[in-house]
This record gives structure tokens, C-alpha cells and sequence, in this order.
């Protein structure tokens, strides 16, 4: 029973993790590089409209770095819960 | 030496490694040939999805969508990246926990159904075909391209290279080919694009580049949107899509990514939960490598096109003075020409220079012979040019040019004059990143075929080793079926291959992420969400690609490549509702869902 109690709450933490990242992952791409592209456009940061520079190289760099985050956060939480291989 | 024989060396000795890799790690066990004894490290699994997943299309085409059309073409830049955020958050760790082979598997065991298994084969089938056939269409023309071969001899070569090396080596033999393909289209790729960049802003990173100045102090995307701007063409930097079709075609494509079988298999071959993370990170990063340079080789390819057609003073090239590459194209159909104003210059614009289908020209073949070939030295002639007419209040005159998108990756070495080990070493990264691909999704047809329909649904009675030879014979059916679609490609590519994603979209991916993340799912719900969601992408996507439906008929404005993501939320509601009005899985199943969201065995009665 305790087991399946530890399993629960890893897993709980697991999707809070998820939707955190999740909802990064939403703004970077659909949120600054589709449904605010205009009003971001607005405004220019060294030779890129900010809009365009996110649906173009900010989320794929944001993707990266939010991959690379998960995994890390992820493996230590399984370290934490000592439910690692 | 000459280009030709430089290429030969190029490509002849790239095959020669593939072979001896696939020779070397080749399969003995089906558990070899399925998922690469399952041995197979993050970092070497990252680099083999990254050439498993960049195809001849994200090699060769892409760069020349972007840059043929701005921000219109971010769709595909974000969607078929973002994807893997889904596959390494959603999909991956989990599926390796489950531990079996193939994708119908987990469909098949999660829903404790075969007709749920033979769906998924059915999907599984349908859209590894479409891709591969791409594939081999993509290798046959960079032979013709480069070689100066027949389109079919080039495919027919390409097939038996891949033929031997999936064949033989299974999926490890792919594996660690896919590794040697990654690092050879990556260098093909970034070694002109570093020198355009560098020669252009004289910054080293094509990343940073197209945030830099140019020689006038301009930076480079305001300069390219002043140039397309007085030409007659939309801004580069801001689209003329709406916001509602580009987020669809985003989503189809991103969660159409993270649902392709020959991407998802590439996760079963790490040891460990944690690998699967790691190795997912690893790929987006390799991906992004190429990804994120391919914006800055379109800008500066549109602006260099610019710039040498219409010339400084903005009123065109003659044809005598056109660059040499130009005439190579033109030989090779993918710019055509026509003198419009009758000025004897090239002039490039917005709208049209031919018409018909896609405005593509219509080639007439000069006969050869002396008095032809002198008349018609001046470019070569085309049947359907346009009428010509221009609104001269948006653009200085008329466009006289067709540029097919795949100049801009393929003629970049001569634009930017660089010497022709780098033109050949294009042409071998254009054959890895279409090999690559080919051998992936030609191990997941013979998995599908071997594994899934035989082994588990029709013949279970078989030993490993006849299993082994049933997927070598199925892989070496797949090699004819999709050299034969190659050469005879349905006359619809880019609308199959739209439907590929889609139908990935809108059946994988919500059935395993409810196999997952939502116990309660059974299968009555599961199927009719599949069949749901395959059923009415399907419908769509035939009605306005082949039916001739018109554009203002679309549901919310969303265009038949976007209707994937539609798809997906139809077959998500329909699970969720049929799901309620039928009784749960069985215990089992729920322990078994319970155990692939776990890292480390629990020890559950379902093993």
C-alpha cells in the first residue's frame, strides 16, 4: 500500500512538472510565434522583429532547453523517489 | 578533378561506410533487428533519430520554402521541432518502460484488442509508404541532379543500398549507420552555410548571422523585407496566412511528429527510462543544429537571388551575364525563364512568370542540331508562359522567373563560389538525409508486417529465428514497393504527405497519450476514437485535395494540412465519451498503466 501511495505522489509531481513545462513550451511557439506575432513584431531586438525571431529560432532553442531541463529535473526526481533503475 | 568525379568519390565512399557499419553491427535475434538489442547509448540514439527524422525534404526543400515564402513556412520550422518537446515530456519515457517493439504493440496490448493492433498496422503502414516513397523520389533526384543519371537508375541504386543495409542489419544496423548519416548531412549542410553567412555579414554562426548587418550596415532581414517589398511580394518577417491556419497547421504537424511510428521506435532501443529522456534531448539538439541554420541560408539564398537577378541598379540581368549556375539550372529544369518585356534581362518579381499548376514551365526540347541550338542559345524556351501583366502601382515590372525552392540548398556552394569538394559533399548529405530516413521507415514497415500482423496476430506459433526471416523478407518486399512508388509517384505528393501527418495526428497520438495518461480509457473508446479521427482527416483532406473543394469552404478557416490537429480533438472527444458509457479495462490493464508510468519494475502481476 505505501509503495502504491509513493507511486501516486511521484506521479503527481511528474504531471505538475509536465504542465509547467508544457505551458512554456505553448508561449514560445503557438503563444509569441503565431497568436502575438503582430503585436511582438512591434519591436526589434539586434536585427530581429521579436515575433518572427521566436517562430524562427526562439522556440526551437526554447525546445532544447526545455527537453534538456525535463530530463534532468525528472532523473533527479527519480533519484528522490527511489523509483530509478 | 572534375565536379562529377569529385561527386563519385563523394558518394561512392559515404555507401562504402554505410555497408561496412550495417556489416559490422548487423542483427542476429529479432530483438537485434527490432530495437537494436535495446543497448544502444542517448547520445549515439539522439544523433541516429536526428538523421532518422531529417529527411531529403528537411535537407533539401525546406531552406527554399522558407526562403521562397517568409514567415508563412515558420509552421513547419516550429512544428517539426516542437514535437519532440511532446515525444520527451509524453511519449518516450514511458513507451520504454512498456518495453515491447513496435508502436501497434502498445496499442495493441494497452486496448487488450487485435482489432485495435490491426488498425494501428493499417495506419502504420499507410503512412510509413507515403513517407518512403518521398524518400526514394528524393535519391533519385539527387543523382539525376548531380550525376547526370536517370531519376529510376538513381532510385534503383538507392534501393540497393538500403536493401543491403536494413536487410542485413536490422535496426542495428541502421542505428549506428544513422549516426555516420547524421554526421555527414550535417557537415554538407552547415560547411556552405557558414561561408555564405560568413562572406555576407561576417559574422562565423549562420545562427547569429541573420540577426546581423550587412556591408551597408543594414541588418539583413530589413534589408531582404525592403527588397521583396518594392519587388511586389509580402513582407519576409510577417505572413500572409491567418492566425487561425497557421496555429492548425502547427499543431497537425507537431503532434503529427511526436505520432510517427519510425520516430517513436527509436526509443525502444535505450536501456533504461532515464536514457529515453536523455536521448530525447540529445535529438531536438542535433535536430536544432541543422534547424536553426536553415532560416538564415533562406534569407541570404533570397537575397543573393535577388540581388543577381535584377542586379544593382535594380533593372535586371542580361541573360550573357548571368552567373553559370544559372544555365546549370536551367538544364535541369528548376529555373526557367521568360523575356516577358522583350529587354533581353532577367527580371525577377511577385506573381507569376508561367501558368498552369503551380506555375511550373512547361519545357519544349530543342532538337539538336546546329541551327536549333543557335537560335535558342538564349535560355531555354518554355510553353505556358504567363500574359504578363503587373500592377505597376506594387512592383517595377513583371516577373520572368520560375525558382524551384530546392536551388536554393542545392546551386548555394556556386552562388557563393565555392570550390566543388563542397558541391560534392552537398550532394552526399542530400543521399544520407534520404537514406537515413529510407532505411527507418523501411525497418518499421518490416516490424509492422513481422511482428504485429504475423507474430502476434496470425501465426503466433513462430520461432524467433522464422520471425526474423519474415521481417527480412518484408523489408526486402518494402525496398520494391517503395522503389516502385518512387518511380511512379502518385501525381500528389506534397498532399500525401500532408496526409501522413495528419493521419499520424489524428490516430497515434491521442490513443498511446490516453493509453498513458488516462486510466479510465478502454477500448471500445480508444478504437472509435481512431477510427474517428483517421475517418474524418481522411475525409477532408480527399474533399479539398481531390474532390476540387474550394478554399472558402473550409471549416474555420482551417486548410486541409491543418485539419490533422481537428482530427485529433474530434478523436479525443469521442474516446472520452465512449469510454464513459462502456465498462473500464480490465484490472490488469489499469495495473499495467499504473507500471509504465513508474521508472523502476514494481513487480505487477501483469509481467
Amino acid at each position: 500500500m505505501q509503495q502504491q501511495d509513493l507511486a501516486q505522489r511521484y506521479w503527481h509531481r511528474n504531471l505538475q512538472i509536465i504542465i509547467l513545462y508544457l505551458s512554456i513550451w505553448f508561449l514560445v511557439s503557438f503563444g509569441a510565434g503565431i497568436l502575438f506575432v503582430d503585436q511582438l513584431n512591434q519591436y526589434q531586438l539586434f536585427g530581429y522583429k521579436i515575433g518572427y525571431w521566436f517562430a524562427n529560432q526562439g522556440s526551437i532553442l526554447s525546445f532544447c532547453l526545455l527537453t534538456i531541463a525535463y530530463s534532468w529535473r525528472m532523473n533527479r526526481l527519480d533519484n528522490e523517489f527511489d523509483v530509478h533503475e | 578533378m572534375s565536379l562529377e568525379f569529385l561527386t563519385y568519390i563523394f558518394i561512392v565512399t559515404s555507401f562504402a561506410m554505410y555497408i561496412a557499419i550495417a556489416f559490422w553491427s548487423r542483427a542476429a535475434t529479432t530483438h537485434d533487428f527490432y530495437v537494436a538489442g535495446g543497448g544502444v547509448t542517448p547520445l549515439a540514439n539522439g544523433m541516429a533519430t536526428a538523421a532518422d527524422w531529417m529527411s531529403a525534404a528537411s535537407f533539401i526543400s525546406l531552406a527554399g520554402v522558407i526562403s521562397l515564402s517568409g514567415y508563412d513556412a515558420s509552421g513547419y520550422v516550429m512544428g517539426w521541432t516542437g514535437g519532440y518537446v511532446l515525444l520527451a515530456l509524453l511519449l518516450a519515457p514511458y513507451l520504454r518502460k512498456f518495453g515491447k517493439f513496435t508502436v501497434p504493440d502498445f496499442v495493441g496490448d494497452r486496448y487488450y484488442s487485435n482489432v485495435a493492433r490491426v488498425v494501428a498496422v493499417i495506419c502504420v503502414l499507410f503512412i510509413s509508404f507515403t513517407y518512403i516513397s518521398g524518400q526514394m523520389r528524393g535519391t533519385g533526384i539527387v543523382f539525376s541532379r548531380f550525376l547526370q543519371v536517370e531519376i529510376d537508375t538513381g532510385i534503383m541504386i538507392g534501393m540497393g543500398v538500403v536493401f543491403f543495409y536494413a536487410v542485413l542489419g536490422g535496426m542495428k544496423g541502421i542505428t549506428y549507420t544513422q549516426v555516420a548519416q547524421y554526421c555527414v548531412m550535417i557537415f554538407a549542410f552547415n560547411v556552405p552555410a557558414l561561408f555564405l553567412t560568413f562572406t555576407m555579414t561576417g559574422h562565423l554562426l549562420p545562427q547569429t548571422g541573420l540577426g546581423a548587418t550587412l556591408d551597408s550596415g543594414v541588418y539583413v532581414l530589413d534589408h531582404l523585407d525592403g527588397l521583396v517589398e518594392e519587388l511586389g511580394f509580402a513582407s519576409f518577417t510577417e505572413g500572409s496566412k491567418s492566425s487561425v491556419d497557421m496555429f492548425f497547421i502547427t499543431a497537425a504537424l507537431m503532434f503529427g511528429t511526436a505520432g510517427l511510428p519510425h520516430v517513436i521506435v527509436r526509443f525502444f532501443t535505450v536501456p533504461r527510462v532515464r536514457d529515453a529522456r536523455i536521448s530525447a534531448a540529445w535529438a531536438i539538439a542535433f535536430i536544432a543544429v541543422l534547424y536553426t541554420s536553415i532560416p538564415a541560408v533562406a534569407a541570404f539564398g533570397r537575397i543573393n537571388l535577388i540581388e543577381t537577378v535584377n542586379g544593382v541598379d535594380g533593372k535586371g540581368t542580361f541573360y550573357e551575364d548571368m552567373p553559370n549556375w544559372f544555365q546549370k539550372w536551367e538544364n535541369a529544369g528548376l529555373v526557367a525563364w521568360y523575356d516577358h518585356n522583350g529587354d533581353g534581362r532577367l527580371q525577377y518579381a511577385a506573381g507569376g512568370a508561367f501558368t498552369g499548376k503551380d506555375e511550373r514551365p512547361d519545357f519544349w526540347d530543342v532538337p539538336d542540331d546546329p541551327v536549333s541550338r543557335s537560335i535558342y542559345s538564349n535560355t531555354r524556351p518554355v510553353m505556358n508562359p504567363s500574359d504578363g501583366t503587373f500592377d505597376a502601382q506594387q512592383q517595377p515590372f513583371a516577373n520572368e522567373l520560375f525558382v524551384d525552392p530546392d536551388i536554393m540548398v542545392l546551386a548555394n556552394p556556386e552562388v557563393a563560389g565555392l570550390p566543388n569538394w563542397v558541391v560534392a559533399l552537398v550532394a552526399a548529405g542530400a543521399m544520407a538525409a534520404a537514406l537515413s530516413t529510407a532505411a527507418g521507415l523501411l525497418l518499421v514497415i518490416a516490424t509492422a508486417v513481422s511482428h504485429d500482423l504475423i507474430k502476434k496476430t496470425l501465426r503466433p506459433q513462430i520461432t524467433d529465428l522464422q520471425e526474423l526471416t519474415v521481417a527480412r523478407v518484408a523489408a526486402m518486399l518494402g525496398v520494391l514497393l517503395a522503389g516502385y512508388l518512387g518511380m511512379n509517384p502518385p501525381g500528389y505528393v506534397a498532399a500525401v504527405v500532408a496526409m501522413a501527418f495528419g493521419l499520424a495526428c489524428a490516430s497515434f497520438f491521442p490513443a498511446i497519450i490516453m493509453g498513458i495518461f488516462y486510466q479510465r480509457m478502454n477500448k471500445y473508446g480508444a478504437i472509435s476514437g481512431m477510427l474517428i479521427g483517421l475517418g474524418s482527416t481522411l475525409a477532408y483532406i480527399v474533399y479539398f485535395k481531390f474532390m476540387g473543394g474550394s478554399a472558402d469552404q473550409w471549416l474555420f478557416g482551417i486548410s486541409p494540412e491543418g485539419f490533422g490537429a481537428m482530427g485529433m480533438l474530434l478523436n479525443f472527444l469521442v474516446a472520452y465519451i465512449v469510454a464513459h458509457l462502456t465498462p473500464p479495462p480490465p484490472l490488469a490493464i489499469q495495473r499495467m498503466v499504473q507500471d509504465i508510468r513508474v521508472p523502476r519494475n514494481q513487480g505487477s502481476a501483469y509481467y
